[in-house]
């Protein structure tokens, strides 16, 4: 590509450029880190946008302590079920999944909110700003929300999403992945993230996903599959538990057991 | 009690949590032009200054008597106020709330509980909005430069202006809970 205004982007940078500042990053943050680095580099947009101070350590108080109430005025039923929000069936593998919302004690998470957005089969999202030439299904939105039951469970019925290209870097493409948006029981335990599919190839290849340095911490991004969650004829099945940090309650008590 | 629990990690929002997070009624806590109704309002930046349109903001709050809301409704308030907001920052990078200013009754300082989301930004950030005027130990241990970034600043109209920046010479100082990586 020829630059001929002062104006044009840069020449993007090549995938081999990014894999290696991923594996310089990991090396260089030792055992690695359980969340994701703010700033990682391989991830262009985060550049501008990663807090250079560290985040000062304060106890939570009053309202930071009381997740806010959701319940069964906002979320109606139907919309765990993102196969039938349209006219006629979505095109893709429909899948159902399910899981539990734990706090870092183990205690279930009950009766909030979960929302899940994601693209569609073909890897395109509904969204003005997704202009990648793969089609809209007009059966499909892609979004979500259930509460979880009294045990913490949650559980969707959707299509398996496709990956996509972005503009990170040449040729860079997104691992298929479904948003997560999640509540605990203290407003600060909010918790936004991606949950992965299992075995996926463009995992090595992704910063978003390797922003987090730890093996073992992105491991717990990625869902099983669960053949007996899968229904004969109808759908398949995956099951991806979520772990919240630990409520502050629990703190002293946990201190007497270290 | 057993070992905790190794936390999921956090991932960024993304670019395109505009058709699933934000909903109508979002950041109208209270219905504008109610009594005491006021806005919190402001811009989020970027490292050169410039303002991020794909951020999501969101809020908890006590009520003007100083209680904690735990109703539900969030989502279809119905009237209700339920202490917790949400709202995207529009193409100039501006958000805006209506809501109406908390009390504390505990003798702590007020201030609004305040979540930030954003397009390259990997994970959540916390921070607090408090109150002109406010103060409590924890905001008088930070060097002036600091505590100003936590403070909201009340405007000609008697609204309250919260900027927020993730990096450069006004960095807003961002907060750690017990048991939660930063």
């Amino acid at each position: 590509m020829t630059t001929t205004t002062s104006t044009a982007a840069p020449e993007p940078v090549p995938q081999e450029r990014i894999t290696a500042e991923i594996a310089a990053s990991h090396a260089a943050t030792g055992p690695g880190s359980a969340q994701p680095r703010l700033d990682f580099a391989p991830y262009r947009s985060s550049l501008l946008r990663h807090p250079t101070k560290d985040p000062r350590h304060v106890d939570p108080e009053g309202i930071e302590l009381v997740a806010p109430v959701f319940g069964h005025s906002d979320v109606n039923a139907v919309e765990a079920d993102l196969t039938i929000q349209h006219g006629g069936e979505p095109i893709g593998e429909r899948m159902l999944l399910t899981g539990r919302v734990l706090d870092g004690d183990g205690r279930p998470v009950r009766r909030q909110l979960v929302e899940i957005w994601q693209a569609n089969a073909a890897g395109r999202y509904i969204h003005k700003r997704d202009q990648h030439p793969a089609p809209i299904d007009p059966n499909f939105t892609g979004v979500g929300r259930c509460l979880t039951d009294d045990d913490g469970n949650y559980r969707f019925t959707t299509i398996k999403p496709g990956p996509y290209p972005w503009r990170n870097h040449h040729n860079a493409w997104r691992p298929a992945h479904i948003h997560f948006s999640l509540f605990g029981t203290e407003f600060t335990q909010r918790l936004v993230t991606q949950m992965y599919f299992p075995g996926d190839p463009l995992f090595a290849l992704d910063p978003i996903y390797q922003s987090v340095t730890d093996p073992a911490a992105r491991d717990r991004m990625v869902a099983a599959y669960d053949h007996d969650l899968t229904t004969h004829e109808w759908a398949t099945g995956y099951r991806w538990d979520i772990v919240l940090t630990g409520t502050h309650a629990t703190l002293l008590e946990r201190d007497d057991h270290e | 009690m057993s070992e905790a629990l190794a936390p999921t990690p956090g991932q960024t929002v993304g670019p395109f949590f505009h058709y699933a997070l934000p909903y109508e009624g979002g950041s109208t806590l209270v219905p504008p032009g109610s009594a005491g109704a006021i806005r919190l309002y402001g811009t989020v930046y970027d490292g050169d200054g410039t303002p991020v349109p794909d951020a999501l903001i969101e809020i908890r709050q006590a009520d003007p008597q100083g209680r904690t809301p735990r109703v539900e409704g969030s989502l279809h308030r119905d009237g209700r106020f339920t202490g917790w907001g949400r709202a995207a920052t529009d193409p100039g990078g501006r958000y805006a709330f209506t809501t109406v200013e908390p009390t504390r009754t505990d003798g702590g300082a007020v201030f609004f509980a305040v979540t930030v989301f954003a397009r390259g930004l990997l994970d959540r950030l916390f921070t607090r909005a408090y109150l002109p005027g406010e103060s409590d130990t924890f905001l008088a241990g930070l060097p002036e430069a600091d505590r100003s970034t936590l403070r909201a600043v009340r405007d000609e109209d008697g609204h309250l202006r919260f900027d927020i920046h993730l990096q450069g010479a006004h960095e807003t100082v961002f907060l750690h809970y017990p048991r939660h990586a930063a």
